[in-house]
């Protein structure tokens, strides 16, 4: 990886569309007014949200609105690295490299992808897709996978293998929204074929709602 | 032992140091050596370059020096004080790990940096470093960044120390540099590779242990086992700031600052960082008068001679008026001269200034500048600190910074840099101000140390000497003149004017000042008009016979009949006294241009002409002459401070009488440009024309 | 036998996601079971709870969670008190929080209440890593639950007027690093901060504050809700409870698995995991507690028992407990390659080992895979780990050098046989891992 640059290309303005506004206002409420700036992350994530990334007239809106010198939210944008800094496929194909996916077939993936898409961050022609490497997702049970982010949310795929990672990126040109998950069906990261853990009814047949009286809770005196 | 104190051990020896102290502190009160570079100790602790690491006895892993007290020591276990050592193997290996770290994607470039020579990694690799390198992969390379027209960037070189950022963050109060990225990519840069803005930016270039961020107009120019040092004061402001000029033969080739806690700290404003090359253009290097309209050169014989006809006229029809960068000596010559010719219509006041009738204090900063870290609310009338002074604006922004001192404004400013109180613009509101007891009166009343700052902007206008008696009488009702502190400070622009005004440089018994003896000039009342380099006037005098005594060719020289070429604060020994009242020697750095002389010395050539022999015939006599008949000049390097503020009294500072309603605004308009030497330099050109039109960048 | 966790102790009913996260389904498992009990029984009890069943951080460095809680100043001054909960799950290996946040996110939630009361903190901000999108709206849907069920909030049914907040990341692992986090969530850059001051004495906003990891904080409740002897019941002295486990990598079945302390990293491969693929004698090495901890080879793993001190006997730790495993397929030099590599893309830039020392490991270490090395610089790598290591502001560091160290203490001769192909001319293949 070589430094994070932004765009030569930027547009001449930005502003915030109506419902980002709605989500800014949501997150604002989160920090105490003189730590507002505490919001440059998520106003940031809303950003790229609404355009796909974040441009630099984003930034300085963004400084605007939390009084932030416009140099802060420059090194906030280039530090984190899901910020994209320049626009990225309408599918932009996250694929985790890091040694458990790579240890499962990340490898296989990557060529896939390279051989569907074109080299990495390269937008295809269409605009329709991009995809890059990008370092543990943290779904290290159900290697190896991918994110995808675009309009329908930032969703993981995994459990993947090059012919299911191959179906996806053809579902996506085709217009059709592949299902989130584990591509081979089980439940989030169960063990394949069920687990022997957590097969006992009576954890889920209301008797733990019965209220229960705190051990450790008589007062010391009576053991005097 | 008090509570304040602790012993350590460092190498084995005991030693007695404050709890506050850091580790590094400690260790150079025991006399060892620390190596740092992200060190500084005027900026926040950033413990990033890890080269000032060193054992804690017992623990297992070294610790950052800068950035751990004495206080969170441990001690042994069996109540042995706690122990660190400076250069045991441990430390030896962090060190030279560092180091190593440090060089690895550092380029081999020193035979064509402008570092070079003085280079902290330079100087550190060959300390603590060890021979030769391990390093076989390719070495980073980071493109370099435009910063502006002072600032050159050859980023390969950065260590990202990060002293830059936090300079500009905390001390400039312009936060225009950061770092991107991360990891190794990270990359030091300014917003969009814009110029930084700051009056003081030319500080990081002294503060960046490497050559990532050197001085852009001196690029190339010298090494400094080159250059002469000669330590020496500033005159573009009235701070006289401490400085070192660094020349090579007749050039002046850099200034630096030097330090000087009281004054400037260890900071200068680009001004007067950069004014050098000033110095040499537009120089006036011989005698010229004007003939058929035209200024031609003539011998100091002949130029002697014409000023000393003209001088020799009707008195009352002669009219001298003294500049900004003027020292103590040559006024003073300049006064015993026209003194002894009747003349009274001398002014050291070009600008209007209503000040120098009433006592010392009242035109001095009399709480002192270092008084500022003291003071615990400031308000300003008339002035703009940024401008007129931005080193002194540094300190104020600290005193919000650090302690949350309130500022209040009165007058139009820009940007200070810090947040303030907009209270209003003109007279009417300071008249009102002191009868409030609610908001920023309240602030000021109920303050410790209050100080209350009136700049050229409030005086020097007409009603200047009746905004400065309400200056005065709004110190003595918020109690801000008390003992053991003086809140009343005038914020002088011009570095002479201290000086000037101490030695009674105004008008004598029916004598005019400043704007009288343009009027009468243009009216046809004067004959004869002295400006000893006084540039900051329109210089219309009608069809008055003007004599320019000076260094730079602009507005007095131009408009000249004749001119009797000078030296510059480079080039002459001279006594200045700054703001406070501090008398401070200069040094002489380089010769005077050409056939220029050192202005005394042509007061007294022309004294002989006038057989009015001036009593002195050197510079040393001359001084003896002048503490001797104003003592006040005897405390060198002295601040009064408070130490008159017994005696304060409102009656006698400046006059009763109604006020105007004009609001005021900064006597500075455009930093950059309030001299001759400025004026003629074209760094400073640059600067400007970036600051009127900031989106046209300095071509690269 | 060893034996194993019953259904009946564990605390994460949901991990598998099979039932429904939502407030009524989490009530019907258990969770805000007598939390009214909890918060009245006052700060210093619960804070004793914890102590006393001998809880250590599960985030990985295993610092005894109720003694961190007993940092935090007693009373509360002009600063408020924070809790920030660590959810910046990134460690490579790890991705047991997950599921804890999108399946059971209310055993959180009500943690992060009983926590911050037990701290006297108002309000608490959970930090999840940006990628964590989906778990980032499960959990906010959970958190308005609670909201609405007056659990939490002003007036609450709890007496103790709480707020929650989840904050998110944008992709940096250091954000893990507790001081990093806060900086990140004051809206900076994820550079760690100098310690002291520990953030108990400055953390958030310059308030008292205390990070813990997710899962310290979910299982809070449930250990006072059936006792600190209960909890301490599982596992080996000061290795005490149960523990989510994340096994991946060259495993039949890799998965998230609840199991107590201690259980022998064997019984757990091939209980819960399906067995190494290919069998256990095709297992190569082990990576015990995510990518940060040095590798432990097969002879090793044979006996060795999963919890802090069994795997600092054998120079690893249990970490974050994230099992990796590898089998005899692996190119071990490459795979701690791509681990160097990670240290270098997510080092923060701000101090000078790791900034520079990543990059060199990574470098040297890629050419170590094509076997374009010498025998010297084998023993230069070590050098320059341990330059490294100990050496930074924060564990980013020494996290960068452990897997190295490990590599070279373990598969030095692997290395060596590398190189001597290389310079013999003959051809080195460099694995591509490809899934079987």
């Amino acid at each position: 990886m070589s430094a994070r640059k932004i765009a030569l290309d930027q547009p001449e303005s930005f502003s915030f569309s109506k419902e980002s506004e709605k989500e800014i206002k949501f997150w604002l409420n989160k920090y105490p007014e003189a730590k507002k700036a505490s919001a440059v992350i998520p106003m940031l994530w809303i950003a790229q949200k609404q355009e796909g990334w974040v441009s630099e007239p984003a930034m300085r809106e963004i400084a605007d609105r939390l009084d932030m010198p416009k140099i802060r939210v420059m090194e906030v944008a280039t530090f984190y690295t899901m910020f994209n800094l320049e626009p990225a496929g309408e599918h932009l194909i996250q694929l985790c490299g890091t040694t458990p996916c790579w240890l499962r077939g990340a490898e296989d993936l990557k060529k896939v992808c390279a051989e569907k898409i074109g080299p990495r961050g390269q937008v295809s022609a269409d605009g329709k897709l991009s995809w890059m490497e990008v370092e543990c997702l943290g779904a290290c049970a159900n290697a190896p996978m991918v994110q995808i982010a675009n309009k329908a949310g930032d969703h993981y795929y995994e459990d993947l293998t090059a012919e299911t990672m191959g179906r996806i990126i053809d579902d996506l040109v085709a217009g059709k929204t592949p299902k989130p998950g584990s591509q081979t069906g089980r439940s989030c990261s169960e063990a394949e074929g069920g687990s022997m853990a957590l097969t006992d009814g009576a954890l889920y047949d209301g008797s733990l709602a019965k209220k229960v009286k705190l051990p450790n809770t008589s007062p010391k005196k009576e053991k005097a | 032992m008090t509570d304040n104190l602790r012993t350590i051990i460092i190498d084995g020896e005991e030693i007695d140091v404050p709890n506050h102290y850091t580790l590094l502190q400690a260790a150079e009160a025991a006399g060892k050596e620390i190596p740092r570079f992200c060190y500084h100790e005027r900026l926040s602790v950033a413990g990033n370059c890890r080269m000032c690491l060193v054992e804690l006895v017992g623990a297992p892993k070294p610790a950052a020096s800068c950035a751990m007290n004495v206080s969170d020591m441990r001690g042994g276990p069996n109540g042995e004080p706690p122990a660190m050592n400076t250069a045991s193997p441990m430390v030896k290996k962090a060190r030279e790990g560092v180091m190593e770290f440090l060089l690895i994607n550092h380029p081999l470039d020193c035979p064509i940096c402008d570092q070079g020579g003085e280079c902290d990694l330079q100087d550190q690799a060959m300390a603590y470093g060890r021979p030769g390198t391990r390093y076989t992969e390719n070495k980073r390379a980071v493109e370099d960044k435009n910063m502006g027209p002072l600032i050159k960037t050859i980023m390969t070189r950065c260590i990202q120390c990060t002293r830059c950022v936090r300079f500009v963050t905390e001390v400039a109060g312009s936060p225009e540099i950061g770092m991107l990225n991360r990891g190794e990519d990270a990359e030091i840069t300014t917003y969009l590779e814009a110029a930084v803005e700051s009056e003081l930016s030319g500080n990081v270039i002294d503060l960046c242990p490497v050559g990532a961020l050197t001085s852009k107009p001196y690029a190339y120019n010298a090494r400094p086992w080159e250059l002469k040092k000669t330590e020496t004061i500033d005159v573009m402001d009235a701070m006289g700031s401490w400085i070192r000029v660094d020349s090579r033969g007749p050039g002046v080739l850099r200034i630096m600052p030097r330090v000087n806690d009281e004054i400037n700290e260890e900071w200068i404003s680009d001004k007067t960082r950069f004014i050098w090359d000033g110095l040499q253009r537009q120089r006036l290097d011989a005698p010229y008068a004007r003939k058929d309209g035209k200024l031609v050169p003539v011998s100091w014989e002949e130029a002697l001679g014409l000023a000393a006809e003209k001088l020799s006229g009707n008195a009352k029809q002669i009219g001298v008026i003294a500049g900004d960068l003027n020292s103590i000596e040559e006024l003073k010559a300049a006064k015993d001269l026209f003194d002894a010719l009747g003349v009274t219509s001398i002014d050291g006041r070009q600008d209007g200034a209503k000040l120098g009738t009433g006592p010392r204090e009242s035109w001095l900063f009399n709480s002192t500048i270092a008084g500022i870290d003291e003071a615990d609310a400031i308000l300003l009338v008339g002035t703009d600190p940024r401008l007129e002074a931005p080193v002194l604006n540094a300190r104020i922004r600290r005193a919000w910074l650090e302690r949350d001192v309130k500022v209040g404004v009165i007058g139009e400013t820009g940007d200070l840099t810090y947040p303030f109180e907009q209270i209003g613009s003109g007279p009417e509101d300071l008249k009102g101000f002191g009868g409030k007891r609610s908001g920023f009166t309240k602030t000021l009343k109920d303050a410790e140390k209050p100080m209350i700052i009136v700049g050229m902007g409030a005086l020097a206008r007409k009603d200047g000497a009746q905004v400065l008696r309400a200056a005065g009488e709004l110190a003595a009702k918020v109690g801000a003149v008390k003992d053991g502190w003086n809140g009343f400070n005038v914020l002088q622009t011009a570095a002479s004017r201290v000086g000037a005004l101490d030695l009674g440089f105004v008008p004598g018994k029916g004598g005019k000042d400043a704007g009288g003896i343009q009027a009468a000039a243009k009216s046809g009342k004067m004959d004869t008009v002295v400006l000893m380099g006084a540039d900051e006037i329109d210089a219309d005098f009608g069809k008055a016979f003007v004599i320019y005594i000076g260094h730079h060719g602009d507005r007095g020289a131009h408009r000249a009949d004749l001119i009797l070429p000078g030296a510059a604060y480079t080039e002459k020994k001279g006594m200045w006294a700054n703001m406070e009242g501090r008398v401070q020697f200069n040094a002489r750095a380089v010769f005077p241009k050409g056939e220029a002389k050192e202005d005394w010395a042509i007061f007294r050539a022309l004294s002989d002409r006038l057989d009015k022999t001036l009593p002195y015939n050197s510079l040393e006599e001359l001084r003896e002459k002048l503490i001797a008949d104003h003592p006040v000049f005897g405390g060198i390097d002295h601040a009064p401070g408070h130490a008159t503020a017994a005696e304060f009294d409102v009656a006698s500072i400046g006059e009763a009488g109604d006020m105007g309603t004009e609001p005021f605004r900064s006597a500075v308009t455009d930093f950059y440009l309030t001299n001759a030497i400025a004026r003629a330099s074209k760094t400073m050109a640059d600067c400007s024309a970036l600051k009127s039109a900031p989106h046209a960048q300095a071509a690269e | 036998m060893v034996q194993l966790l019953e259904d009946k102790d564990r605390i994460f009913l949901n991990l598998f996601g099979r039932e429904n996260p939502g407030l009524d389904a989490a009530k019907q498992r258990g969770a805000w079971n007598a939390t009214k009990d909890m918060i009245d029984m006052g700060p210093e009890w619960i804070v004793d709870q914890v102590k006393a069943s001998g809880l250590r951080g599960r985030g990985g460095a295993g610092f005894p969670t109720g003694l961190k809680w007993s940092f935090m100043p007693k009373e509360v001054g002009a600063r408020p008190h924070y809790l920030v909960v660590n959810a910046d799950e990134s460690e490579p290996g790890t991705c047991k929080d997950r599921e804890i946040m999108r399946n059971d996110p209310h055993l959180l939630i009500e943690g992060c209440l009983v926590a911050s009361f037990a701290m006297r903190a108002k309000a608490c901000y959970i930090y999840i890593r940006g990628e964590y999108v989906d778990e980032r709206i499960a959990l906010e849907k959970a958190i308005k639950e609670a909201y609405d069920a007056k659990l939490i909030g002003k007036n609450n049914i709890h007496g103790w007027d709480f707020d929650c907040y989840v904050h998110h990341g944008a992709g940096a692992y250091i954000c893990g690093e507790e001081t990093a986090l806060l900086e990140s969530l004051e809206g900076k850059k994820g550079q760690p901060r100098l310690k002291p001051p520990f953030p108990a004495n400055a953390g958030l906003y310059g308030c008292p504050t205390t990070v813990n990891n997710v899962e310290s904080i979910a299982v809070a409740p449930t250990i006072i809700r059936r006792g600190a002897e209960w909890f301490a019941g599982f596992g080996r002295q000061g290795n005490t409870g149960t523990k989510v486990f994340s096994i991946s990598g060259h495993v039949n079945k890799p998965c998230n698995i609840e199991e107590t302390m201690s259980i022998p990293l064997k019984t757990l491969i091939e209980t819960h995991a399906g067995g190494v693929r290919g069998g256990w004698d095709n297992l190569k090495a082990v990576i015990p507690g995510g990518s940060s901890v040095p590798c432990i080879p097969a002879d090793t793993c044979t006996d060795i028992l999963m919890d802090f001190d069994a795997l600092r006997d054998v120079k690893s730790g249990l970490g974050t407990a994230a099992v990796i495993v590898m089998d005899k397929s692996t190119d071990i030099i490459k795979a701690i390659a791509r681990i160097s590599y990670f240290y270098k893309h997510e080092s923060c830039g701000q101090c000078t080992p790791c900034r520079e020392g990543t990059g060199w490991m990574w470098r040297v270490l890629e050419r170590m895979a094509r076997g374009e090395s010498s025998t010297d610089e084998i023993d230069k790598l070590l050098d320059v780990a341990s330059q490294v290591e100990g050496h930074t502001i924060c564990a980013l560091g020494d996290a960068a050098a452990w897997p190295v160290q490990g590599l070279i203490r373990h598969f030095r001769h692997e290395i060596q046989d590398r190189i001597n192909t290389y310079r013999a001319g003959k051809p080195v293949t460099v694995s591509q891992m490809a899934a079987e």
